[in-house]
């Protein structure tokens, strides 16, 4: 659900997890797009016209050129009978009886069990390490050291510190090797046992600490994130001083924009704070892990993973095999929020001790480990500046931010304050502060709910200034037409112009506000998508693709596009998918697999289709451009004119009975996704990814009450109004939403790594210190879809992960601002920080 | 996690015995299994008890003068829902009710509850030998005390973890140890241990007793408990305070006050001097307020954790208010 970032080969893909201004998407690409289709010397596609824009607002049609080969535009949801429909998942029985096989449930013949040994300390030098005690342990089989650690950013120059035969250990929980034996529990007594000699080295865990001059150096030199699928992940070659990396200067799409300081002195309101935000940890509730099976003829990963073609690539550059020697497999994925993209340290110690011992390998982490090894949000720290003419235009922003990736790089918030609203002058300046403390990975949104959170607070703030109603304010600096529906959406939904009273004017010790936020998200796609789609004379069809289902519904998705291709319905398709030797599926980050992945399910599914009619047609005696599947039977379509298609029932067969007649068992077709009909905004050279057109909005209405006494936050009732392109399946759009709202809620109130400042060791690695959001906080969620066409493809589908957790916490915020009349700048919003900022309130108002 | 022997007595005397060298007793097993997995503890055998008969019970011998008398192995979850607990002893229903999780209270026993380690973060990772575990420092004194306590932290800053041990000493339940010896019988309120008295333990079971029987006397009549746990979130969530409150009224007038602070200091701690601001007094918004400003005089927050300090105010003042209303207040 976070955006993937394979350094290596797209160096210069998004906005999102370049908020560092690195997402150079040139300004003319799409009029080169455009340009490029027009001259297409020989016509490989054709004219239609697809419907576009939002139901219930503004419909028009638009006319596109698509590749010749993909089906004609499908209508809107209304007219379809599966795509659209709230669909139950078709893997959910299997979920909830305990049936699906995740990664922690394979257990293969011989399997073996491991175990990872981790540094305790924060920093140091390993002397030596002796591994025969354990090794002779009852059980192990297996031990391996670490040569590399993956997820640490790396020193550019490596002779600016001496040679070291083991890693530096850089933060503690740094992984240093791992024991495979015939029992976990073995596995487990053996770490115990295994002996490092550390030469222990002074450390800083706190970013403000380690900009200091004196603090003790992450690194001795200038260090990049190297090249991992990990995600996440700062831009490279970026000057460093001491443990500062930075600051970038960026803007909307990777350049600053005008003249900031320019456009501040020309405002005639300038608001400017300043806010913090902690580091969260992913804390999925599958742990990272695989299982691994090395064999002489190639190597098998059972992986929790949000990549299966990602974890196959590094595993395959790592242990020198080809691709096709390497087989990925997720069948069921116990939830990855960004950090999941890659093979890992596990992954590769589980292969190692699978190659050494020659049996599978089972590594799965502990939730201490997951805690401190495998990738967190950054924090922050922004200072931010807004200018606006008295009307309410805005004329400029300035975001000024810093923020600890850990040992890694990619700190940096600014994607709001660059790409929500249209402003002249944007410049965002962003470091990243290195500290001893675990490497960050894309985390849902990277940066964004952390920019929210101080641009909507700002503009929340500029709208009291100027006495503008906030959506007002909005609606006069946002250009997206999404957006200001939403706004619409919502505000009668959650009653806006009713409910919101003046900051604190709600009487008693209890008081009540409300609060708007909204998202700004990119279309990501990753054109690595196809399908194979099969169907057999037994009437069974089948979809084949690498692609994971992550949680967020995909698997149930496919079949449902199927289903509408050839008149079925969803439970009529086996879906398979995670495995790295179906075709090539999309990594799930981004918000980027439904938009990816469905079209080329539907461009299969359509070529599977006129194969079988052509081949039906002369039975029938009907021309196979005559005949439609739908409700499980073939028609032959006797009147064409017009829109309304009228089956004949006489010249009809159940699909079932057709198929049994095809000359082959199987008929089978694979499509890829195309580029957006109308093109990119931004490809990259590679050609696997591309940025489509517009943004995703998204906005959302918090309403909370606060104990003035207590300090207590009680989040109440979130109202979400979001777009998502053709929502596919409504049922598992609205899951997903709720879940990005209770993060985004968990995020704003509870959860905080919390590293002890004198050990520089997590004090709260479990998950009953590190405090997430549990059943009984959660609000009343009101889920509005808004539907909007784009005609960008052949399903025009889109993405929700990301933007259904960017603005809760920023809407929580606002609504505490306006329920308490004092504003937090620092998450989570504790009952220490309530009560703290009242006091601070009250004796200012005393003092004045 | 070490290899341990398992056995399972079936009589309180088997207990006792085999409670040698570095045994420990297993009830519901809930803080045990944490201890043993961190690697806090490696006792080299569990004498499980769930298996005893007649531990497991609530008896109602309040009538003339007596206890109610609650078996160690009553589950959370049963003490939480039964009649005469949730009427006569609304406080420690409502402790128990509160603590952990629906499943953890299936399978929590009070007794294990009462005797439970503290859950500071620091004396829960084996990465910190604390003065707990025989080591030479407290690391929250200096350390990440948001949490912690804001009395009696001068030489290690744990707070008591129980809810239902605030419940019970407010209803000044006395506690039946066996032992080789014998039975006897101690005073909840005496039995916990101060950290000046031995920083290594909270309460003073000796190494071969069992508690066998919890007794909580008759509450007078007009007696009202009350108990109100205050946490970040509702869902399984440790207190940043919490309070039992026991009011004994004649009509308008209190003549008894039990006040006792959980997650407050080291030990469930008796609010004396607000207890004495009660005594004779009519409860109402002026003098709960009073009550619960001394409650929390003399406070010592250490550096993160002074934000409980108004907090334990309030929600000594709402109990307060609660016990005279005859309200529930958790």
């Amino acid at each position: 659900m976070a955006l993937q970032q394979d350094k290596k080969k797209k160096s210069t893909e998004a906005p999102a997890s370049a908020p560092t201004g690195e997402a150079p998407v040139p300004k003319a690409a799409a009029e080169q797009a455009k340009e490029a289709a027009d001259k297409a010397p020989s016509k490989q596609t054709r004219a239609v016209r697809l419907p576009a824009g939002i139901v219930g607002a503004k419909m028009l049609e638009v006319e596109r050129e698509i590749p010749l080969d993909e089906p004609p535009p499908l209508p809107l949801n209304a007219e379809l009978s599966v795509v659209g429909r709230r669909t139950p998942r078709v893997d959910g029985r299997l979920k909830v009886t305990g049936a699906a096989t995740y990664t922690a449930d394979v257990r293969l013949p011989g399997m073996l069990f491991a175990r990872l040994v981790c540094s305790p300390h924060p920093h140091a030098r390993i002397r030596s390490i002796d591994t025969a005690v354990a090794a002779a342990a009852p059980g192990v089989r297996a031990v391996h050291v670490l040569d590399r650690v993956l997820g640490n950013a790396e020193l550019r120059d490596k002779s600016k510190e001496l040679p070291a035969k083991y890693p530096i250990v850089r933060f503690a929980g740094q992984p240093i090797a791992a024991i495979a034996a015939t029992t976990q529990a073995a596995a487990d007594e053996a770490a115990r046992l295994f002996k490092v000699d550390y030469e222990v080295l002074p450390f800083v865990v706190d970013k403000d600490d380690a900009r200091k001059a004196d603090a003790p150096l992450v690194f001795p030199g200038p260090a990049d994130q190297a090249g991992t699928a990990g995600g996440g992940g700062g831009p490279s070659g970026v000057p460093q001083k001491g443990n500062v990396r930075g600051p970038v200067r960026g803007g909307p799409r990777g350049e600053p924009r005008g003249d900031v300081s320019k456009g501040l002195a020309e405002a005639e309101i300038t608001v400017e704070a300043e806010f913090r935000t902690q580091v969260q940890t992913h804390s999925a509730l599958e742990t990272h892990g695989v299982v691994a099976d090395w064999k002489p003829d190639g190597l098998t990963v059972y992986a929790s993973t949000q990549g299966t073609a990602s974890v196959r690539d590094e595993l395959a550059e790592i242990f020198n095999l080809k691709k096709s020697q390497v087989r990925v497999i997720t069948d069921f994925m116990g939830g990855g929020f960004g950090a999941k993209f890659g093979a890992g340290n596990y992954g590769v110690l589980a292969t190692h001790l699978s190659k050494k011992a020659n049996a599978p390998v089972r590594l799965m982490l502990d939730r201490k480990d997951e805690h401190l090894s495998v990738g967190n949000r950054p924090d922050s720290f922004q200072r931010l500046k807004i200018g606006a003419k008295r009307d309410g235009q805005l004329v400029a922003i300035h975001l000024e931010s810093y923020g600890t990736a850990g040992v890694g790089t990619g700190a940096g918030c600014a994607g709001p304050a660059q790409n929500m609203y249209e402003c002249p002058n944007i410049l965002t300046e962003e470091a990243d502060v290195f500290t001893h403390s675990g490497p960050a990975a894309a985390f849902r949104a990277p940066g964004h709910p952390q920019g929210c959170f101080a641009l909507e607070q700002a503009i929340d703030m500029l709208a009291e200034r100027l006495q503008i109603d906030p959506l007002a304010l909005r609606d006069k600096n946002d250009q997206s037409a999404s957006r200001r529906e939403e706004r619409r959406v919502g505000a009668e939904r959650v009653g806006w112009s009713r409910r919101r009273h003046k900051p604190g004017a709600d009487p008693g010790t209890v008081k009540r506000g409300i609060g708007v936020a909204q998202s700004v998200w990119y279309r990501f796609i990753n054109l690595d998508s196809a399908c194979e789609v099969r169907v057999t004379r037994d009437g069974s069809v089948e979809l084949l693709s690498a692609v994971q289902d992550i949680g967020g519904g995909i698997r149930t998705a496919l079949a449902q596009v199927v289903a509408e291709e050839l008149g079925l319905r969803p439970t009529d398709i086996n879906v398979r998918i995670g495995d790295t030797s179906f075709p090539s599926g999309p990594a799930s980050g981004g918000s980027m697999t439904t938009g990816s992945i469905t079209p080329a399910a539907r461009n299969a599914a359509y070529k599977v289709k006129q194969q079988i009619l052509e081949q039906l047609a002369p039975t029938l005696g009907v021309a196979a451009d005559k005949l439609v599947m739908r409700e499980g039977r073939i028609h032959a379509q006797t009147e064409a004119g017009g829109a309304a298609v009228v089956a004949d029932a006489t010249r009809s067969v159940t699909f079932r009975q057709a198929v049994a007649r095809l000359k082959t068992e199987q008929v089978a077709a694979r499509a890829s996704r195309s580029d957006d009909y109308g093109g990119f905004v931004f490809k990259n050279k590679e050609g696997d990814f591309g940025i489509g057109l517009g943004q995703y909005g998204g906005v959302q209405f918090a309403e909370v009450s606060v104990d003035t006494e207590t300090g207590i936050i009680r989040v109440e009732r979130v109202v979400a109004v979001h777009d998502c392109g053709r929502p596919m399946n409504p049922l598992a759009l609205e899951s997903q939403i709720n879940g990005g709202i209770l993060q985004g809620l968990s995020y704003a109130l509870y959860e905080n790594r919390i590293l002890d400042r004198n050990t520089g060791l997590m004090v709260n690695p479990n998950l009953e210190q590190y405090k997430i959001a549990g059943p009984r906080e959660t609000p009343q969620i009101e889920v509005i879809l808004v539907e909007e066409y784009l005609g960008r493809n052949s399903t025009d589908a889109g993405g929700i992960g990301e933007p259904a957790t960017i603005p809760t916490t920023a809407a929580i915020a606002n609504a505490v601002y306006n329920a308490i009349g004092v504003r937090l700048h620092e998450l989570p919003m504790t009952p220490a920080r309530v009560l703290a900022a009242l006091k601070r309130a009250s004796g200012k108002g005393a003092a004045s | 996690m070490n290899r341990f022997e398992w056995t399972n007595a079936r009589s309180v005397d088997e207990a006792i015995a085999q409670l040698t060298g570095s045994a420990v007793i297993k009830a519901g097993g809930v803080d045990l299994l944490d201890r043993l997995k961190e690697g806090l503890e490696a006792p080299e055998r569990l004498v499980n008890i769930r298996n005893i008969s007649g531990l497991d019970f609530i008896r109602d011998d309040a009538r003339d003068g007596g206890f109610l008398r609650i078996g160690p192995l009553v589950t959370l979850a049963n003490l939480a829902s039964d009649p005469t607990v949730r009427r006569r002893y609304t406080a420690l229903a409502d402790a128990a009710g509160h603590a952990a999780t629906p499943q953890i209270r299936n399978m929590a026993t009070v007794g294990g509850n009462l005797l439970q380690r503290p859950r500071c973060w620091y004396f829960r990772s084996e990465q910190f030998h604390c003065l707990k575990k025989g080591g030479s420092r407290c690391f929250a004194r200096e350390g990440e005390n948001q949490y912690h306590a804001i009395y009696g932290n001068d030489i290690c800053a744990i707070v008591h973890p129980s809810g239902v041990a605030t419940a019970l000493v407010a209803l000044n339940a006395k506690l039946e140890l066996t032992g080789p010896k014998g039975k006897r019988e101690v005073a909840l309120e005496e039995f916990f241990v101060t950290p000046e008295k031995d920083v290594r333990r909270e309460n003073s079971l000796g190494a071969n007793e069992l508690l066998t029987e919890i007794r909580v006397p008759a509450p007078t009549e007009g007696t009202r408990s009350v108990y109100i746990k205050q946490r970040e979130k509702e869902s399984f969530d440790w207190p940043i305070a919490d309070v039992s409150v026991a009011l004994s009224c004649k009509g308008a007038s209190c003549s008894q006050a039990s006040i006792v602070l959980g997650a407050a200091a080291p030990v469930p701690l008796r609010a004396r001097q607000a207890e004495a601001a009660l005594a004779g007094k009519t409860i109402n918004k002026e003098t709960a307020r009073a009550a619960a400003r001394l409650a929390v005089s003399g406070a010592t927050p250490l550096s993160q954790n002074a934000y409980k300090v108004p907090i334990f105010e309030v929600i000594v003042r709402r109990a307060i208010l609660a016990a005279a209303a005859g309200s529930g207040g958790a």
